[in-house]
C-alpha cells in the first residue's frame, strides 16, 4: 500500500536540520539561528498541512507510516497521529520556532551547538508523540532527555550541573521501570498471540486480559515514569529546581511541552493498556492530584523567586489534567487535553516574560520589582494577560480546560465522589491569590529601585511577535474551543470506550 | 432590534478596543471622552429599542433568544454564545446602559488631566461589555464569564491608581482583596453550576428551570444548588461574611464607586438569584437563610456607616447595607421588589456617589467629612441633588426609595414575619441617621476646612448634568412600582412587567396569606415616621448640637470603637485566615514538606547510593593479590557449605 510520509517528513525535518547545523560555522551565529528557526517552522508548516488533511470524524490513527526496523525482535518503524496526538504536535511545532526567536539575544555561548539541541529536542518530543511501536517510543523517550540535560547543563543558571543531574536521574529511575515493563508486555504477548510484538495497536489488544494483579504492576511501572515527567505530587521537586536553573527557552519548552509527555502516556499507554488497572487506581491517583493542585499552588504563592512561582503553579496545574484524565468522562478528558495545550501556552508565556525581566536586570527575586507598570507598560499588559490566562479567567483559554475537567469530575463515575471537585476547584481561588499577588507585587505600586528605571526597557520587536501568535492562541481557545475541542473529540471517545467496559464492570 | 441585541455588547468592547489600543496616542481627552461615552450611549439605545419592541410584543412572546455561535460542545455539554432577552435581563440592561452612560460622561469631567484617561475609559468600557454578558447571557457560563469579567474590571479600576497608597496599605492590595474574595464566592458559583449540570445535565437557563419547575427533585438537591449559587452571589455582592472587599474598593476613582461598587456590578448576585428564582423557590429553607444572611448583613453594615468619617466610606457601608435588603426581598420570595430596589438604589446610590465626588472634587481631594461643612453655599448643584439622593434613600415618602424600600417591607412583614420587619426598619432608620449626618458634616453647619488651602468650588456642567438626570430619576423613578393598594392588582407596573419571569417561581411559594390592607398602610405609616424621627434627629444633633455626638461616643466609647473598626472583622479575618494559610503554606508545606522531606528523601537516596558504591568501590582495587585472596576465600566458604550441607 501506498504511504503517505508526510508525518515522517515531520519527524525528519528537525533531525535533518540538526545534523546540517553541525556543519556550519561557529561563527556564524547569525546564520545558524535563522537556519535553526526556518528549519522549525517548516516543521510547523508541514504539521499544519497534517492538520488541515486530518480527518477529525475518524478517531483512528490517521498519516501511518509503518517499515519493519528490527526483524529480530519485530519491531518497526510504526508511526501515526490521532486527535490527540496531532494536537500536541501541533503545540510542539507552534512553540519551538518561538523559543528559538526567543532565546536570539539570551543565548550567546555555542549557539550552533544549542540549535542543535533544540532541533533535536524537537524531534524527539515529536517522535515520542506520534510513536504507535512502544519500543520506538521507548527509544524517542529516552533520546529527549540528552538535548534537554544539556541545555540545562550548559546554558543554565549556577546550579544548573545539580539540576539537570537530578532532572537525569529522576526521569532515568521512571524510564527504567517502563522498560522493565514494555519488555514484560512484549514477551506476554508474544504467549498470547504467538509473535513477540512491540506494535501499540496489538498491545492494546492482549492488555486488557492481562491478570488483574500483574496488571497492576505494569500500570504502575508505566505510571510512575509518567507521573515523574508530569511531575505528579510528590514526585515534583526536580521541577523547580531544573525549570530555575533552565534558561528561558528551556523553561518554555520544558513546561510547554516535556511534561505533557507524561500526561500524554497517561493517556495513550496506561489508559487502554491497562483498563483495569487505571480505573482502580483512579481514586488513588485522583487524590495525589487534588494534593498537588492545593499544595503546589499553596507552595506557588510563597515564593519570593518569580520563576520558581511560576514553575510550582506548574504542578497545580498538571493536577488539573491528571485530575480530567482519570475522570473518565468526556468532559473531563476532553478539558485534559486542551488544558494539556493551555497550560503550554500560558505558562510557556509567563516563563518567556519572566525571562524578558531577567535578561535585562539579572533579578528573579519579585521582592527587587514593584512599580514596573509605570515604566514597562506594555509588558505589565502581558504580564496580566499571561497571568489571567493562568488565572482561569473566562474567555481565555485557562477557564475551558479547568472548567471542563471540573464539571466531568464532578459527574465522574470512576470517581464517584464530589470531594475531588471540590477540592479542587479551591485552586481556583489560589490561583488568583499566587499569580495576582505576584503581579501586584511587580507591576503595581511606586517604583522601589530606580535603577530599574535605567535597566529596563519595554518589551522589543522580537519579543512581541514571539508572544503574540501565543496571545492569539489564547483568546481563541477562550472564545472559540470548538476548533481544538473538535480536533481531539473522536479519540477521546475511543480511548474511553476502552476503558469503559471495565469502568462499568468495576462499578457493579 | 431585539435580534442585534448583541450590539449592546459590541459597542463597549468597540470602545475598549479603540480606546485600549490607540488612547495612549490619541491623547485629547475630548475624543477619548466621546469614544469612551458614545459607545455606551449607543448600547443604551439600543437596548431602549429593544425593551420597546419587547414591550410592543404579546406577553408570552416577550421572552427571545439570540444566538450568536457555539462556545463549548463536549459530550453532553453545549454550550452556546448567546444572550437572552426577556423582561429581566432588558430592565438589567437598561439600568447598566442608561446610569453607566451616565456615569461615563461624567467621567470626562472627574478624570480631566488625569495622564491615564484612556486607560480608564478602557477599563470602563470593559466593564460594560462584561456587565452586559452577564446580564444578557442565555445560560450560566455566560453569565460567569460576565461575572468573572466584571471582577477583572473591578481589580483593574480599584488599583486604577496603583502607585496610591490606601488606608494602611495600597491601592493595589484593596484591587487583590476585592478579586479574591469574589473569587470564594467565584468557588461556590462553579459548584452550583456543576450540581446544576450533574442535576439537569444542562447548563441553559431555560432548559434547567423548566426542568426545576416540573422534575421530581428532592428539595435537599435544590437546597445544595441554591447555597452555593448564593455563596457566589453573597461574594459579588458583598454579604455576609464575605462583604470585606467592598469597602476597601473605594480605593478606586469616584466614577468607578458609582458606577461598578454601587449601581451595576455589586447587584449581580441579586440578579443571579433572582434569574434563578425557581431553584431558590424551591429551597424554603435556603429562602430563609437568604433572607436572614440579607438582612444581618443590612443592619451590620447600616451600624458600621453610623460612625464612618470617610465620605465614600459611608457610602460604601451603605451600599453593603442596600445590597442587604436586595437579598432580604429575594430570601422573602419578593424577587421583582428586589429588583425594583436594584433600579431605585441604583439611581439613588450612582447619585450620592457622584455628588460625593463632585465634593472630593471640590475639595482637592479631602474624604474625611469632619473637614467638610457649610459646603451648600460653594456647591448649590451638588448640594440639591445630594439633597433628593439623601431624601430617596433616607425613605422620604414620595421618592423612589422610599417606593422600593416599602415593598421590601411589606413583603419581609407578610411573608416573613414581624421580626423580619422590626429589623428592616430598624436599619432604615439607621439609614435615615447617617444619610442625614452625612449630609449636614458636608453641606450644613460651620465650614472645618482650611480656607487658606481648600477653596470648595462646585463642578463643571459635564459632571452636574449627569448628577441632575439622576435626581430626576431618583425623584420619579418609583412611580412605576407603586404599592398595590393605592393602584390595583395590575397599577405596579414595574411587578406587572416582570411577573411572566418569576410566575414559575411564586406558582411554588404560594405566598402571600391574607392580610388586610389596614396592616399594610399601619405598616407603612409606621416606617415612615420612625425615618422622619430619624431625620430630624440626625439634623438636631449635626448641625446644632455636636456636642451630643460627642459625649454619645464617648459614652459608648467601647460601641463606638467597635463600630469605628467594623466590628474588627478585617483583623480577624487577616488572623484566623489569611497569616495561617500564608504563614502555613511557606513555613510548613514548603521549607518543610517539600524541602525538607521530599527533597531530603530525593537527595537521601542519591546520597545513599553515592556512599554505598564508595565503599563497594574500595573492592575493586586492582591489587591481583586481594583478588586472589577473596577467591580464595569464596572457595572455602562453597566448600564449607557443600561439606555442611552433606
Amino acid at each position: 500500500m501506498e504511504q503517505n510520509l508526510l508525518l515522517t517528513y515531520l519527524l525528519f525535518a528537525p533531525i535533518v536540520g540538526s545534523v546540517l547545523v553541525l556543519f556550519f560555522n561557529k561563527e556564524q551565529v547569525k546564520l545558524v539561528r535563522w537556519f535553526g528557526l526556518i528549519v522549525s517552522l517548516i516543521a510547523f508548516v508541514i504539521s499544519l498541512i497534517i492538520y488541515f488533511m486530518f480527518d477529525q470524524a475518524n478517531p483512528q490513527f490517521q498519516f501511518v507510516n509503518k517499515f519493519l526496523w528490527i526483524s529480530s525482535i519485530n519491531v518497526s518503524y510504526h508511526i501515526g497521529v490521532d486527535g490527540i496526538s496531532l494536537l500536541l504536535v501541533l503545540l510542539t511545532t507552534f512553540l519551538t520556532p518561538l523559543t528559538l526567536l526567543s532565546t536570539w539575544k539570551a543565548i550567546e555561548k555555542n549557539v550552533k551547538m544549542f540549535t542543535f539541541s533544540m532541533l533535536f529536542l524537537e524531534a524527539g518530543m515529536i517522535g515520542v508523540f506520534i510513536s504507535l511501536d512502544i519500543f520506538l517510543f521507548y527509544i524517542f523517550w529516552e533520546a529527549m532527555l540528552i538535548p534537554m540535560c544539556f541545555i540545562i547543563g550548559i546554558w543554565g543558571g549556577e546550579r544548573r550541573i545539580y539540576a539537570s543531574i537530578k532532572f537525569f536521574i529522576y526521569t532515568m529511575v521512571g524510564s527504567l521501570l517502563m522498560l522493565v515493563a514494555i519488555i514484560w508486555l512484549a514477551v506476554y504477548a508474544s504467549n498470547m498471540t504467538g509473535s513477540f510484538t512491540t506494535n501499540l495497536l496489538d498491545l492494546y489488544k492482549v492488555g486488557a486480559s492481562i491478570p488483574n494483579q500483574i496488571q497492576g504492576w505494569m500500570f504502575g511501572a508505566f505510571f510512575l515514569s509518567f507521573a515523574i515527567k508530569i511531575p505528579l505530587f510528590p514526585l515534583h521537586t526536580w521541577l523547580p529546581d531544573a525549570h530555575v536553573e533552565a534558561p528561558t527557552a528551556g523553561s518554555v519548552i520544558l513546561a510547554g511541552v516535556l511534561l505533557k509527555m507524561g500526561t500524554y502516556g497517561i493517556v495513550r499507554y496506561c489508559l487502554p493498556l491497562f483498563p483495569q488497572s487505571a480505573v482502580e487506581f483512579a481514586p488513588v491517583i485522583s487524590v495525589l492530584a487534588v494534593i498537588g493542585i492545593i499544595y503546589g499552588a499553596l507552595v506557588s504563592m510563597v515564593q519570593t523567586d518569580m520563576k520558581k512561582l511560576v514553575a510550582y503553579s506548574s504542578v497545580s496545574h498538571l493536577g488539573f489534567v491528571v485530575l480530567g484524565t482519570f475522570a473518565m468522562t468526556v468532559e473531563s478528558v476532553q478539558g485534559a487535553v486542551i488544558q494539556m495545550v493551555n497550560h503550554g501556552l500560558s505558562t510557556g508565556a509567563l516563563f518567556l516574560l519572566v525571562g524578558v525581566v531577567y535578561e535585562r536586570t539579572h533579578r528573579r527575586d519579585i521582592a527587587y520589582y514593584g512599580g514596573i507598570a509605570k515604566i514597562v507598560p506594555f509588558y505589565s499588559f502581558a504580564l496580566l494577560f499571561a497571568s489571567l490566562s493562568s488565572v482561569g479567567l473566562p474567555g481565555l483559554n485557562g477557564f475551558v480546560g479547568e472548567f471542563l475537567i471540573l464539571l466531568g469530575s464532578f459527574k465522574s463515575q470512576v470517581l464517584n465522589n464530589w470531594w475531588f471537585t471540590i477540592f479542587a476547584a479551591t485552586g481556583v481561588i489560589f490561583a488568583a491569590v499566587y499569580l495576582l499577588w505576584m503581579y501586584q507585587r511587580v507591576a503595581f505600586g511606586v517604583v522601589k529601585n530606580h535603577e530599574l528605571a535605567d535597566h529596563l526597557s519595554d518589551l522589543n520587536t522580537r519579543e512581541m511577535i514571539v508572544l503574540a501568535p501565543i496571545f492569539v492562541l489564547i483568546v481563541w481557545i477562550g472564545i472559540y474551543p470548538s476548533t481544538f475541542l473538535k480536533l481531539t473529540e473522536a479519540s477521546t471517545q475511543l480511548i474511553l470506550q476502552q476503558v469503559s467496559t471495565y469502568t462499568v464492570n468495576l462499578l457493579k | 432590534m431585539i435580534n442585534y441585541i448583541y450590539l449592546t455588547v459590541l459597542f463597549p468592547l468597540a470602545g475598549f478596543l479603540i480606546n485600549g489600543i490607540f488612547g495612549s496616542k490619541i491623547k485629547n481627552e475630548k475624543i477619548i471622552g466621546i469614544i469612551g461615552s458614545g459607545s455606551i450611549g449607543l448600547a443604551f439605545v439600543v437596548t431602549l429599542s429593544a425593551f420597546f419592541e419587547t414591550l410592543g410584543l404579546p406577553e408570552e412572546n416577550r421572552s427571545n433568544v439570540v444566538e450568536l455561535f457555539t462556545w463549548l460542545s463536549v459530550g453532553g455539554l453545549d454550550i452556546k454564545f448567546a444572550y437572552l432577552v426577556d423582561q429581566l435581563s432588558l430592565t438589567m440592561s437598561l439600568i447598566v446602559t442608561g446610569v453607566g452612560f451616565l456615569i461615563h460622561v461624567y467621567s470626562i469631567g472627574y478624570m480631566h488631566g488625569d495622564k491615564s484617561f484612556w486607560r480608564f475609559f478602557a477599563y470602563l468600557n470593559l466593564f460594560i461589555f462584561a456587565m452586559m454578558n452577564l446580564v444578557l447571557g442565555d445560560n450560566f457560563v455566560v453569565l460567569f464569564l460576565g461575572w468573572e469579567g466584571v471582577g477583572l474590571c473591578s481589580y483593574l479600576l480599584i488599583g486604577f491608581w496603583y502607585d496610591r497608597k490606601f488606608e494602611k496599605g495600597t491601592t493595589a492590595e484593596a484591587a487583590k482583596k476585592a478579586f479574591v474574595v469574589n473569587r470564594i464566592g467565584d468557588f461556590g458559583f462553579l459548584l452550583g453550576m456543576f450540581l446544576i449540570y450533574y442535576t439537569f445535565g444542562s447548563l441553559n437557563f431555560k432548559e434547567v428551570f423548566t426542568k426545576a419547575a416540573s422534575f421530581p427533585i428532592s428539595e435537599a438537591t435544590f437546597g445544595l444548588i441554591a447555597i452555593f449559587l448564593f455563596i457566589g452571589a453573597a461574594g459579588k455582592s458583598a454579604q455576609i461574611p464575605l462583604f470585606v472587599w467592598l469597602p476597601d474598593a473605594m480605593a478606586g476613582p469616584t466614577p468607578v464607586s458609582a458606577l461598578i461598587h454601587a449601581a451595576t456590578m455589586v447587584t449581580a448576585g441579586v440578579y443571579m438569584v433572582s434569574r434563578a428564582a425557581i431553584i431558590f423557590a424551591s429551597a424554603p429553607t435556603v429562602m430563609m437563610v437568604v433572607a436572614i444572611i440579607g438582612l444581618l448583613t443590612a443592619v451590620m453594615a447600616a451600624s458600621i456607616g453610623l460612625v464612618q468619617n470617610d465620605i465614600k466610606k459611608v457610602l460604601a457601608y451603605s451600599t453593603v447595607s442596600q445590597l442587604g435588603y436586595m437579598f432580604l426581598a429575594a430570601g422573602v420570595g419578593a424577587f421583582s421588589a428586589s429588583i425594583f430596589h436594584v433600579m431605585t438604589h441604583a439611581f439613588f446610590k450612582a447619585l450620592l456617589f457622584l455628588g460625593a465626588g463632585s465634593v472630593i472634587h471640590g475639595m482637592h481631594e479631602e474624604q474625611n467629612i469632619q473637614k467638610y461643612g457649610g459646603l451648600k453655599k460653594y456647591m448649590p448643584k451638588t448640594y440639591a441633588t445630594f439633597f433628593v439622593a439623601t431624601l430617596a434613600i433616607a425613605g422620604v415618602p414620595g421618592l423612589s426609595g422610599f417606593f422600593s424600600k416599602d415593598e421590601i417591607l411589606w413583603n419581609a412583614y407578610a411573608n416573613g414575619g414581624f421580626i423580619l420587619w422590626l429589623v428592616g426598619v430598624v436599619t432604615a432608620m439607621m439609614t435615615a441617621f447617617y444619610m442625614f449626618r452625612l449630609l449636614s458634616l458636608t453641606f450644613y453647619g460651620e465650614e472645618r476646612f482650611d480656607h487658606h488651602h481648600v477653596h470648595p468650588h462646585e463642578s463643571p456642567a459635564v459632571m452636574t448634568t449627569p448628577l441632575i438626570i439622576l435626581a430626576v430619576l431618583s425623584l420619579i423613578g418609583g412611580y412605576i412600582g407603586m404599592p398595590k393598594i393605592f393602584v390595583g392588582e395590575n397599577g405596579n407596573l414595574f411587578e406587572h412587567w416582570l411577573e411572566p419571569v418569576y410566575a414559575p417561581a411564586l406558582e411554588k411559594l404560594a405566598l402571600y396569606g391574607s392580610h388586610s390592607h389596614f396592616e399594610e398602610i399601619l405598616l407603612m405609616v409606621v416606617s415612615v415616621v420612625l425615618a422622619l424621627s430619624a431625620i430630624y434627629f440626625a439634623l438636631q444633633v449635626y448641625t446644632k448640637k455636636p456636642q451630643i455626638a460627642e459625649n454619645t461616643s464617648k459614652k459608648f466609647k467601647g460601641l463606638y470603637n467597635l463600630l469605628l473598626n467594623k466590628y474588627f472583622v478585617d483583623e480577624v479575618y487577616e488572623a484566623a485566615v489569611v497569616q495561617p494559610i500564608q504563614k502555613g503554606s511557606e513555613k510548613v508545606l514548603w521549607k518543610f514538606a517539600d524541602s525538607f522531606v521530599i527533597d531530603g528523601i530525593v537527595n537521601g537516596a542519591a546520597k545513599v547510593v553515592d556512599v554505598g558504591s564508595a565503599f563497594i568501590r574500595k573492592i575493586q582495587n586492582g591489587i591481583a593479590q586481594f583478588y586472589a585472596v577473596v577467591m580464595m576465600l569464596g572457595i572455602a566458604l562453597v566448600l564449607l557449605w557443600v561439606i555442611l550441607s552433606l
